[in-house]
């Protein structure tokens, strides 16, 4: 058995500020609220195939509200 | 024209409105950030102060301790204090000010926005024709904003000239001269009262009746809170997103091999936007000290204003790998373009959306264009950076 860690994202919302752009480069992962501010989608476990996209919205948040950890 | 005094020492003498900085401040904000990271002057009243590292812009920006944002321009003269919620508001009246405005400036309504902004470009491009040569800033940028922001608050879109008068007075003339900023605040006043005696008349679909029906806290809002807010989606929705737009134009007539590749591959487009926000960040904040405190080595006195720079923060190379090369395909890219904290600017996705479909709509009609040899490409003044004259010249 290879070991594969379930990844999943979540969002500090003190943190998040609405810059949108975890949005922007995983849509398959997060979306804007009425407000702007970002949310996951779903329960936010990462499928494999999406792993880098979401450590490209890790990397891209200016505020670092965007979280990627196994569980 | 300009009769300031040249800067000989700019860690103790910095000044946003000397000709070299206009011309090309990168290289001097990456000296500062060498040697004395917080650079000071006393040409501005009470004193100001110029951080040029990532790290101490950020510290500010989520400082409202020592930092208020109660005035949000570094000017020679101070002028008296004038609201324009939520932008100079700080914690705890921010956090209502902001909320209301922030559905109206969501992902989901600026999405609603994409055909006309469109349609605006195409026209503009539709007046340029097959002229050979043209100005990207002045037949092209400087309208998108303009309209787009017309349409949102309901006012006439060919009102431009007026609006850029009154961006001019109080981000540029008014720096040095507190009546040019005044004689724009009141001429502001006097236009946005008498679109708001037609809206509480004829209430439409637009910013202006948005905010005449709001609830905020049980009660209508106050007639300066409404005028505050719509001088500050004017003087902020317009120069700056001309701004990125003109300078992501100018890249893209100097480096053909950008534009070739944005061409081949449209999808990386939105990643070029965010690099060209981050290596051209139109926009510096301020902030006014109300609090001693040191920080970058540099103790802060109270009165004090501080140019808070995002755009020398995007340059620090000790935050972004090769710093002062721009590079359209960076996939890691947290710039501050748009601030930190809890200002993130209002309008980051409407801004977003414009210079992306700015752009897109530019290079599908003209795919290749370069700057025109033998004249000169002139860059606005101060706190608000971008080209304002950019002569381009059509290949076809």
């Amino acid at each position: 058995m290879p070991n594969v860690k379930i990844m999943r994202v979540s969002i500090a919302a003190d943190r998040c500020q609405g810059h949108n752009r975890c949005c922007l480069v995983a849509p398959e992962l997060f979306e804007a609220d009425d407000e702007g501010n970002a949310k996951v989608r779903g329960d936010g476990i990462v499928p494999a195939d999406l792993e880098p996209k979401a450590r490209l919205a890790v990397a891209n948040c200016p505020e670092h509200a965007v979280r990627l950890t196994g569980i | 024209m300009d009769s300031r005094t040249p800067v000989e020492d700019w860690t103790i003498d910095f000044d946003h409105f000397d000709p070299q900085w206009t011309d090309n401040p990168y290289p001097i904000w990456d000296e500062l950030r060498s040697r004395c990271p917080v650079a000071t002057s006393q040409r501005f009243e009470d004193g100001a102060y110029f951080p040029t590292r990532y790290d101490d812009v950020r510290e500010i920006a989520y400082d409202s301790e020592h930092f208020s944002s109660r005035r949000v321009i570094v000017r020679e003269h101070k002028l008296p204090l004038m609201p324009g919620p939520p932008i100079t508001s700080d914690p705890p009246e921010h956090t209502p000010a902001r909320k209301l405005l922030l559905p109206a400036f969501a992902p989901k309504q600026i999405a609603k926005l994409e055909d006309r902004t469109r349609a605006i470009c195409r026209s503009l491009l539709d007046a340029i024709g097959d002229a050979a040569e043209c100005d990207g800033a002045v037949d092209y940028a400087q309208h998108i904003p303009v309209r787009v922001i017309a349409h949102m608050l309901g006012v006439p879109e060919d009102d431009g000239d007026l609006f850029r008068k009154w961006i001019q007075q109080v981000l540029i003339e008014g720096v040095r001269d507190p009546a040019a900023a005044m004689q724009a605040v009141h001429e502001m006043n006097a236009y946005f009262n008498a679109q708001i005696e037609l809206r509480r008349a004829n209430p439409g679909d637009d910013l202006i009746s948005y905010l005449l029906a709001a609830d905020f806290g049980g009660k209508p809002l106050s007639e300066a809170h409404v005028l505050g807010t719509l001088r500050l989606i004017l003087i902020a929705g317009i120069d700056t997103t001309w701004s990125g737009i003109g300078a992501s134009m100018w890249h893209l007539a100097a480096h053909s091999e950008d534009r070739a590749r944005l061409i081949a591959e449209p999808g990386l487009l939105p990643t070029a936007i965010e690099e060209f926000l981050r290596a051209y960040s139109p926009v510096t904040m301020a902030r006014e000290v109300v609090k001693e405190t040191t920080l970058g080595g540099c103790p802060f006195k109270p009165g004090g204003q501080v140019l808070l720079s995002f755009p020398a923060a995007n340059r620090d190379p000790a935050k972004f790998a090769d710093a002062d090369r721009v590079l359209i395909d960076r996939a890691e890219n947290p710039h501050a373009a748009f601030g930190l904290g809890r200002h993130r600017c209002l309008g980051s996705n409407l801004a977003r959306m414009e210079m992306t479909i700015a752009i897109e709509e530019w290079l599908a009609r003209f795919p290749d264009f370069t700057v025109t040899e033998g004249k000169q490409t002139t860059w606005s003044e101060g706190t608000v950076r971008g080209p304002r004259r950019l002569p381009i010249t059509v290949r076809r």
